[in-house]
């Protein structure tokens, strides 16, 4: 009796289970009726808690998700956690997101080492590690890892695009290269060179380590090689020395600075404005100090929302931009999930942007996913330091990485 | 025969609420171990994880205990040991493939080593100076571990991933309740061997050295000799710590042991009580607990409420948790 009962029970079950008529609406952990639940992480304190303030922006745009209404009637609840910039922090951090909060996924979570700390875990869960915060070209692997998804160009996008620019601008030129000796560095000069296939000359490739003192002598090498491109693959500090030592031994060759160190404050002010002049960059994200975006909708949208939202914020930070644009990503891929919020669904939707626009992107740069393409932005423009600002000049450049 | 039992009955027996002082510690230690052994089958995984790594804690503790409590040297810098003892695990595990269970006393044996050798030239340092010594190696550990040199083995900036180790002969528990299970065996062993060292006559040695190295000496105790030995067993103390706390995280990065780690191990120290080996375990709470606790007060102001917290505590417990249990203790008996 008992188990007739219990096979009939089954049997309902899988009925319901098998047509999708009847269950519209999917729920997995930290989704329901009323409201979705997204983990972060963020080094709030610590050496790196400067990034924090993509975290308060992140939250604030969430804040005014909410007040309009939510997302498809839903609300959004952030938990955001510091880890201190400690990995061993970042992997407590996202087992009491996932375990003790249950969050339907984890997004932007920082740093290269803090997501490599992580990425095991969230895959063997199967909870989506959405939109991480670096550029490492490791996080778009769908084959291996399809819970994690990176979201700004990564470096070997980067280096592709300058290897069109160079190509098409300066074919003859010889090229000398000064790198980070780490992933990182050799992320970028392997962009730079697959991009090249091998239709220029590379006349010096010089590392330095992240504990050098100086990058004055791999400069002078780099001058007595010849080259009349110099490919600049350094973090701000090695950046602001090797414009400011460039311009002392007088070596004016065309220079091509990584995004990472294409900061006015931090890298070109103490290399000097003006040895800084001509030096050329890729941007992906309109410059909020830009006078010529003032009458721009996109970002008088996002004035408005940081004068509402976030009015303790620095509007000439890049920061908030960045966590505005993350947080406007994220909305779209929850509203293309409709009612099946579950964590496959999110990354099936992840997967599938079309042409997003962020507003806060170059005119021409869109968010585009597939399943075999876990890069969501991968064009770029080229920018040149006028004494002032970078100024993006030229067409929208593209440096897709592997997929389609 | 008949002098002994005169002597016991000169002697009073302290006792609380009618039980003798022994007997409290024993009743004492089994209900530590009954909470101990209770832990992985009431909890959630998440907090299972999250005492282990309180447990992990509390043996980097007790080796930097061992030698600022006991031997009366100072240390800033045993991050140092956490990592080439978690960073001796992970290249075991990951690039030699050698199972997780041999890599904590080849981690140990590695750490007695350095530290023994570091040991050497900072016996000529005393106190602030050494404590500086040792504050240079945390900071240039991070460095090392980043650099080309070693990058093949330590992976560089990127550190390594580890495979989480599942419980061995077909056990019915999860890899977090094993690894439980796993530090708590290892953490028995290495507080067992703590008492008994400090108990014994190296134990004294290490303490006579403490108080008063010229009088020591005199007594015959090769100074030198203990010193580095103390710095040698300490090390070896947080390199185990070090190689199962990556075996618990399964990552390893040189950003995972900057100076704050070695600034948090000695919060814990004087938290838990200097001196006190029942101490270290509330060093390892507080370590990885209340960080916690100030981030959910304040996001914002986090580090202001761990600093009021901990300021509350030292005025509180200005001998550490310890010393406040050992006031409460002679108090109690006192009454009776």
């Amino acid at each position: 009796m008992r188990n007739a009962m219990r096979a009939w029970i089954a049997i309902a079950a899988c009925c319901l289970l098998a047509s999708p008529a009847v269950a519209q609406k999917k729920y997995d952990p930290g989704a329901s009726d009323t409201e979705i639940r997204i983990g972060n992480i963020m080094p709030y304190s610590g050496p790196a808690s400067a990034y924090g303030t993509i975290g308060k922006a992140l939250a604030a745009y969430f804040n005014k998700v909410n007040a309009e209404g939510g997302i498809n009637g839903r609300k959004i609840r952030f938990i955001t956690y510091d880890d201190g910039y400690a990995p061993p922090k970042t992997v407590e951090q996202a087992r009491r997101l996932v375990e003790n909060d249950e969050v339907l996924l984890i997004l932007n979570s920082l740093g290269t080492a803090h997501n490599t700390a992580i990425q095991k875990y969230m895959n063997a869960r199967k909870v989506p590690q959405l939109f991480v915060a670096t550029g490492a070209t490791k996080f778009g692997d769908p084959k291996n890892f399809p819970w994690t998804m990176g979201w700004q160009p990564n470096y070997q996008s980067e280096g592709r695009i300058f290897a069109q620019y160079i190509l098409k601008n300066h074919p003859d030129g010889k090229i000398g290269i000064l790198f980070q000796n780490d992933d990182y560095g050799k992320d970028y000069v392997k962009g730079l060179k697959d991009g090249l296939a091998g239709k220029m000359m590379i006349v010096a490739e010089l590392p330095f380590e992240a504990s050098d003192p100086t990058v004055d002598s791999q400069m002078v090498s780099l001058k007595a090689s010849g080259a009349d491109i110099f490919y600049n693959v350094t973090t701000p500090k090695f950046a602001a020395q090797s414009i400011k030592k460039a311009a002392e031994i007088g070596w004016k060759p065309v220079h091509l600075l990584n995004s990472v160190s294409a900061s006015v404050g931090a890298v070109m002010k103490p290399a000097g404005l003006e040895n800084g002049k001509g030096v050329l960059t890729a941007v992906y994200g309109k410059d909020p100090t830009d006078p010529a975006w003032k009458d721009d909708a996109g970002m008088k949208e996002w004035v408005a929302f940081m004068d509402k939202y976030y009015p303790d914020g620095d509007k000439s930070s890049s920061f908030p931009v960045y966590g505005y644009s993350i947080a406007r990503t994220m909305v779209q891929v929850l509203r293309q999930c409709g009612d099946d919020v579950t964590r496959e669904n999110v990354m099936r939707q992840a997967a599938n942007l079309k042409d997003f626009e962020t507003g806060m992107a170059l005119p021409g740069i869109t968010i585009n996913t597939s399943p075999t393409d876990f890069y969501p932005i991968e064009q770029m423009q080229m920018g040149r330091f006028n004494g002032e600002s970078f100024v993006p000049f030229g067409p929208v450049l593209s440096g897709e990485v592997g997929g389609s | 025969m008949l002098q002994r039992s005169t002597e016991t009955r000169e002697v009073p027996v302290a006792t609380i609420a009618g039980v003798a002082m022994p007997a409290w510690r024993l009743i004492m230690l089994g209900a530590g171990l009954v909470v101990l052994a209770a832990i992985p089958f009431v909890l959630k995984n998440f907090y299972i994880f999250q005492i282990t790594l309180a447990i992990i804690y509390a043996i980097a503790i007790l080796g930097l205990n061992l030698l600022t409590g006991f031997n009366g040297q100072f240390s800033l810098g045993h991050s140092a040991f956490y990592a080439i003892g978690a960073y001796t695990a992970a290249i075991m595990m990951e690039n030699l493939g050698i199972s997780y269970v041999w890599t904590i006393p080849v981690a140990a044996i590695v750490c007695f080593v350095f530290g023994f050798l570091f040991g050497l030239p900072a016996l000529r340092l005393e106190g602030i100076y050494l404590a500086l010594a040792t504050f240079a190696l945390a900071i240039a550990i991070p460095q090392v571990l980043k650099s080309s040199v070693l990058e093949h083995w330590t992976g560089g900036v990127q550190g390594i991933v580890i495979i989480k180790p599942d419980a061995p002969f077909g056990l019915p528990l999860s890899s977090d309740q094993w690894l439980y299970v796993f530090s708590v065996l290892v953490a028995i062993v290495m507080y067992v061997c703590a008492t008994n060292l400090v108990a014994s006559r190296t134990g004294r040695a290490m303490i006579a050295i403490r108080d008063h190295p010229v009088a020591a000496s005199a007594m015959g105790i090769n100074v030198s000799l203990y010193k580095s030995l103390t710095f040698g067993v300490s090390a070896l103390y947080t390199g185990v710590a070090g190689a199962l706390g990556a075996i618990a995280i399964s990552f390893v990065a040189p950003d995972s042991f900057t100076f704050v780690l070695a600034v948090a191990l000695f919060v814990g120290l004087v938290v838990g009580g200097v001196a006190s080996i029942p101490g270290t375990l509330v060093g390892g709470l507080f370590v990885l607990f209340v960080p916690n606790i100030a981030e959910s007060v304040s996001k914002g102001l986090a580090g202001a409420v761990y600093g009021v917290i901990l300021l509350v505590v030292i005025y509180l417990m200005p001998t550490g948790a310890a010393g406040l249990v050992r006031l409460g203790i002679s108090k109690l008996v006192k009454r009776r």
